[in-house]
This record gives structure tokens, C-alpha cells and sequence, in this order.
């Protein structure tokens, strides 16, 4: 399998262990990624409501870009997925608004052509369960996260709106986490705030929301014996994990759960050791998951 | 015709006790509605279980309620799909439905509660006056036009009516105030239904106080950037309102109108956020969080009291993130040493801003439709004919 591979900002930036633990995990499952090193932001939904057409038009290049491959496209983050889908979706609506963003592009040599060979855009998520397929990732685990028990969060915008994001042709693609801790032999936590909103869009604009939203989720996962989070999205990953001890403090109580990226729960299921994954540079620490797995492992 | 168990969150204040669960089998036409099998529940069963209905098509808004933890309207969500819905994972119940699973055994029932972010009344009934109707009034949702009223209507071109045809689909429901995830942190936000009826105004050519509806929605600060952008009220509304997409564009509104201000640092955040991939074509966070504050702070330094108490408290997750190392290489330290876009793409990225300075469509879908006019396309020669290519 090979993918025009689109990493994104975050996850080259405050979350690199995303892009490090993917690049691993990527080559062990035989996964070819060639990376958009020219594809810019996607703008996460923010330049969309500046200039709702630049919003367009970025995004538009990025496809551009990955089809002049001639690959599908791959993305972690499932901002980057709800972005670019919003664009992709107007883009696709309407063949004269196309033409007029096209027209842009054509002094790059680029153009962004409506489905030419069932073209796609999809999360690793999407990519693992719909195109690698849960029986083929089932016979590369060599660590089986038995016992390892864990809260899946999805991020708004691998979920909503159903509608645009391919449900109709996909309707389970908000239970692909539960599939995958299962058929990585974890053990799923069912909590409140699984595909609920983690807050990150808000937190320089309304902290105190922000915060209580992603500390009441740590804390209902923690409730309900979670001895770890997972999620397709680094900016949940940054609310979540990176201002965890902040939002302690706004929920008022401890806190102090490991919140692991996609891939790097899938790389511990594959072999590698945590450190490899990047699993030091969290700010929730990772230990308790790690004592877990090798209390398994003994 | 098939049964079904309907798992209903009950209340009734006049008991003195707290709210519980209780199951109804009905048995219906899989097409039929969960508001008929509600009712037939109350026919047959139990005639104290309480919900507000009228129409039964969707046009009147009465019955808002969560069937299996989504907000939506019972008469327009069939009881077979709300069934399969529930049982998509054999082995676990539908949310709200933790507490065990049906009597009738084999599968999980449909789990029927009364709308969130409201208080209860009864049963399924919610009292919509705090968290609704006084929102949708706050947004003074009448018309103010300035000057003598006309001798007869006010006549305005059609097409400058298209852009708020949207927001005026909303029937008042509550479905959207009900899923909204950030009334849910913070219960004082204006929340969607009341900012999508704003836009409804803002929009409209015979209204003469934009500027200062805007002005007054993004000095609010539980206003149009206390949006946390989770896209519930979008899935939830039940006629194709998209309340988000409305606050979006009262965002773009207010920026247009020259509201460059707010206790949020709203604008400040998306100006910063823009200006930043049109000079690196990837996100700097460390400069897009100075920025957000700060702006302009190699020049005129002017932050708000919010933007001080913003930064500060931004510092100590600063300090946690050099500690393990998230932070320790100099891009994600100094803000403005991000790299550029290599090898002349970030000129491609220039070209496409200097471009949008001239333009800002706003492509609505609701207006033109998500099917696409491929035929007109060919028509004019924008798309080669699918039907010549494959002969």
C-alpha cells in the first residue's frame, strides 16, 4: 500500500512524537507514505471563517498536490480530516466554483480534479480499518495489549457532520477506535466524553470552557477504569495531554491519565518499545501504561 | 410489524423522587416513528408518561428529545433505524442505557431521554424558557430598520433575501441547544439556536443596526467566539439549519464590519492564525499563541486585560512542555523561527493570498445544493463529458 502522506502541523510541531511514532508504524505495517513536504495548513477551520474561499483554495492545492502522486491521500489529525472534508465538500458541489479555484492554482501547474480514480482523503483511522484492513493489522500485533484498558476519543471532526464526512457510505466509522483497541487485544472503556468535544478550538478564547471540557473527559474515562486515552487527533492530544494539569485544576480534582496518539497505540501492539515512540514527551505521564503492558507481558 | 423496547428516562417532580428508567414494548411498522411508539406506549401501558407533540411531521418543533444520546426530534427519527442505531454493537447499550440491558433480552433497547443543557419538567418534557427562549431573545430577534417605514411593504431584491433563507428554516426545536457542546461547559454561552437567529437579522438588507448586532455578539463574551466548533448542532438540527455554519458567518460579518476587538481575542486569533501560513505555509504554534494575545508585539504592544491573564496562564504548560522535551527545540521555543514552506512553495502559498485579497466567496451549499451541476458543466464546457470519455 502506498499513500501521498499529509502529516499536518501539529504533529511535525508541539505533538513530533505523532509524526515519529507514524513514520514507525507506517514502514511495519508495510504502509509506502510519500510525504506532502509542499502541501500547506489546512487552516482548521479558522482561515475558513476569515476568507472562506482562501480556505478553499489552500486546501484545493493540497489535493492538487497529493493527486499529482497519484495516490490517495493520507492525514493524522482528525482537524486536518474535518477541514479539509468541509472544503473538499464545496469544491466537489459545484464544477463552475472548482473551475474558479483551479484558476488559481494554474499558475503552480496544479488542478484539483472532482473523483478522478476514486480519489480520497482519509484519516489513518479510516485508512487502517477500510483499506489495511483489521484482519491483516490483527496478524502483525506481537504484543497484545491485553488487559490494557482503554477510552477511545475521536475528536469532533472524524464524527460530525455525519453527512459530509462519508457516513453514508461508512455509517461505523465512529466505532473504527473501539475496532482497533479490540483488534490490537486491548480492552475498550466505555465513557461519556468519547466523541464529545476535547475544547482545544477555544482555549485562547474562552480557557475556563475549554479546560473544564477536556478535564471532565479525563475524568470520566478515569471513572470508568480507563488506564489510558487514545486519539486520531493531536490537537485533542494537546488538550487532553499537554494541558491536563491545568485542567485538573479547573475540574478540581486530580487527574493524571496517559493520553496515547493512534499510532503509538498501535506501534505498542506491533513491538516497539515506548521510548521509540515518543512516549517520554507527554506531559500526562505513560508509565501506569507501561507497567500495565509489562505485567501483561510477564 | 415488529416490537420494540423503548428505554425511557423518567421524572416526575410531584413524587419527590429522583428520576429512573423504565422500559415500554411497543409494536409497530419499522418506518413508523419513535414518537408513535411513544404514544403508544402512553396508550396502552401508561397514560402519566408525559411528552410535548403536535404535528407529527416535523413542521412544529414540540418533540425535541435525545433517542440513543442524539438530539433530534422523535417524529422525524423511525423506530427501526432508532432500533439498529442501538444495537450496531451487540455487546454494549446505547448511551444513557449503562444501567442493564432490555427486559426482552436479546437486544439493546432504544434509549429515549429528554433534551440536554435543560432543566426537567416531566418525563420528556424540558423547560425551555432559560436556556431557549430567553437566548433567542438576548439576540433581539425583530427587525430594526431606520427611518419612516414604508406606506406599503418593504420591497427588497430576492436575491438579497438568499443568504439568510437557511437560518430562517429553524422551527425552534431546541435540538441544536440540546447537543451543543459548549453550553454543556458553559451554560451562560448564547448558544446556537439564538446566534443562527442572530444571522438571521445580521443578514437580512432591511435591518439598519448590523454593526452594532455584531458589535454587541462579539463583545459578549459567551458570544459568536465561546463557539467551541464541535459541528453537534449541525448533526442535531432537524432541518438543515447548520447553526455553526451561521456563527461562522457572523464571525466573518464582524471582522467585515471592522470589529477588530474582543474579551476573547476571537479576531485576534484568527487574524493571527492567517497571517502566520500565509509567511510559513505551516502553523507556528508558539508565535500563533503570542500572537492571539499580543498582537503586533514587535510594534505596538496594546493586549487586553484578557489577553495578559491568557498568556500567563499559558506559561506554565509552557514550562511543562521544556521539561519533557516537547518544547526544547528552538521552533517550538521562539516564535517566528518556524521554517517556511521549501523550494518556492511558499511563494505558491503568497500567490494564493495575494489572490484572496480580491476575493471571498462564500460558496453556500444549502442555497446551491451538495448534488453538484455536473450537467450545466458540460454544458459549458467547465467538465469534459463523462459520456464521450467512456465511448
Amino acid at each position: 500500500m502506498k499513500l501521498a502522506y499529509w502529516p499536518g502541523c501539529v504533529s511535525r510541531g508541539f505533538t513530533a512524537e505523532l509524526h515519529g511514532s507514524m513514520a514507525l508504524v507506517a514502514e511495519r505495517l508495510g504502509i509506502e507514505l510519500v510525504e506532502l513536504d509542499r502541501a500547506n495548513c489546512c487552516g482548521a477551520g479558522v482561515i475558513a471563517e476569515h476568507n472562506q474561499e482562501l480556505a478553499d483554495t489552500l486546501n484545493a492545492r493540497t489535493f492538487a498536490l497529493a493527486q499529482q502522486t497519484g495516490l490517495a491521500m493520507m492525514n493524522i489529525c482528525s482537524t486536518c480530516q474535518g477541514a479539509q472534508s468541509e472544503c473538499q465538500q464545496r469544491l466537489d458541489a459545484d464544477s463552475a466554483y472548482r473551475a474558479h479555484i483551479n484558476e488559481v492554482l494554474s499558475g503552480q501547474g496544479l488542478s484539483y480534479e472532482k473523483g478522478v480514480d476514486g480519489w480520497t482523503n482519509k484519516n489513518f483511522l479510516w485508512v487502517l480499518v477500510e483499506d489495511y484492513g483489521l484482519d491483516k493489522l490483527a496478524e502483525k500485533v506481537q504484543r497484545p495489549l491485553s488487559g490494557l484498558r482503554i477510552g477511545p476519543f475521536y475528536g469532533c471532526y472524524v464524527v460530525r457532520p455525519k453527512h459530509r464526512l462519508g457516513y453514508d457510505e461508512h455509517p461505523d466509522r465512529d466505532l473504527y477506535l473501539e475496532q482497533v483497541i479490540e483488534t490490537l487485544g486491548g480492552q475498550v472503556v466505555e465513557y461519556d466524553g468519547a466523541r464529545k468535544c476535547c475544547g482545544f478550538p477555544v482555549i485562547t478564547m474562552n480557557r475556563e470552557t475549554s479546560l473544564r471540557q477536556a478535564g471532565t473527559h479525563v475524568g470520566d474515562a478515569l471513572d470508568a477504569g480507563a488506564d489510558c486515552l487514545v486519539t486520531p487527533c493531536p490537537l485533542c492530544h494537546l488538550n487532553l495531554d499537554m494541558q491536563q494539569p491545568e485542567a485538573a485544576k479547573v475540574v478540581n480534582r486530580d487527574l493524571g491519565l496517559a493520553v496515547l496518539h493512534l499510532p503509538q497505540l498501535v506501534g505498542l501492539a506491533l513491538g516497539f518499545e515506548p521510548k521509540q515512540l515518543g512516549m517520554g514527551k507527554h506531559i500526562a505521564s505513560t508509565e501506569w501504561v507501561e507497567e500495565r503492558l509489562a505485567s501483561v507481558a510477564a | 410489524m415488529a416490537t420494540y423496547t423503548l428505554k425511557v428516562r423518567r421524572y416526575q417532580p410531584e413524587s419527590g423522587e429522583g428520576p429512573y428508567w423504565e422500559e415500554f414494548d411497543v409494536e409497530l411498522d419499522p418506518s413508523l416513528s419513535v414518537l408513535d411508539g411513544l404514544l403508544q406506549a402512553k396508550d396502552r401501558d401508561d397514560g402519566s408518561l408525559s411528552v410535548r407533540c403536535s404535528c407529527r411531521a416535523a413542521i412544529c418543533g414540540s418533540c425535541g428529545m435525545k433517542v440513543n444520546g442524539s438530539s433530534t426530534l422523535a417524529c422525524k427519527t423511525q423506530i427501526g433505524e432508532a432500533h439498529e442505531q442501538a444495537n450496531r454493537r451487540p455487546d454494549v447499550p446505547a448511551e444513557g442505557g449503562q444501567i442493564g440491558h432490555s427486559t426482552s433480552g436479546t437486544s439493546n433497547p432504544i434509549v429515549v431521554e429528554p433534551m440536554g443543557n435543560m432543566p426537567v419538567i416531566k418525563d420528556l418534557i424540558t423547560d425551555m424558557e432559560s436556556t431557549h427562549w430567553e437566548k433567542i431573545r438576548r439576540v433581539t430577534p425583530w427587525l430594526l430598520p431606520h427611518g419612516d417605514p414604508p406606506e406599503r411593504e418593504y420591497v427588497v431584491e430576492p436575491e438579497s433575501m438568499i443568504d439568510i433563507t437557511q437560518s430562517m428554516a429553524c422551527i425552534q426545536c431546541g435540538a441544536c441547544v440540546s447537543s451543543c457542546l459548549s453550553m454543556e461547559a458553559d451554560p451562560e454561552f448564547i448558544g446556537p439556536a439564538a446566534l443562527a437567529k442572530a444571522y438571521r437579522f445580521v443578514g437580512d438588507p432591511r435591518d439598519a443596526e448590523t454593526t452594532e448586532r455584531l458589535h454587541d455578539l462579539a463583545h459578549d463574551p459567551h458570544g459568536i467566539y465561546d463557539c467551541t466548533h464541535c459541528f453537534s448542532c449541525i448533526d442535531a438540527c432537524p432541518k438543515g439549519v447548520a447553526p455553526m455554519d451561521q456563527i461562522m458567518r457572523l464571525r466573518r460579518r464582524a471582522e467585515e464590519n471592522g470589529i477588530d476587538s474582543d474579551p476573547n481575542n476571537g479576531h485576534n486569533h484568527m487574524v493571527a492564525f492567517t497571517k502566520i501560513i500565509e509567511k510559513k505555509g505551516t502553523l507556528d504554534e508558539s508565535l500563533l499563541l503570542q500572537e492571539s494575545y499580543a498582537p503586533g508585539v514587535k510594534g505596538k504592544l496594546k493586549p487586553t486585560k484578557g489577553a495578559i491573564k491568557g498568556l500567563l496562564g499559558s506559561i506554565p504548560t509552557a514550562l511543562r512542555g521544556l521539561k519533557t522535551g516537547k518544547m526544547r527545540s528552538l521552533p517550538k521555543l521562539i516564535p517566528g523561527v518556524h521554517p517556511k514552506l521549501p523550494g518556492g512553495a511558499q511563494d505558491e502559498v503568497k500567490t494564493i493570498y495575494a489572490h484572496a485579497q480580491e476575493h471571498r466567496e462564500e460558496f453556500n451549499l444549502y442555497i446551491k445544493g451538495e448534488d453538484g451541476d455536473e450537467e450545466t458543466a458540460v454544458a459549458e464546457g467547465l467538465e469534459p463529458d463523462p459520456q464521450k470519455e467512456t465511448a
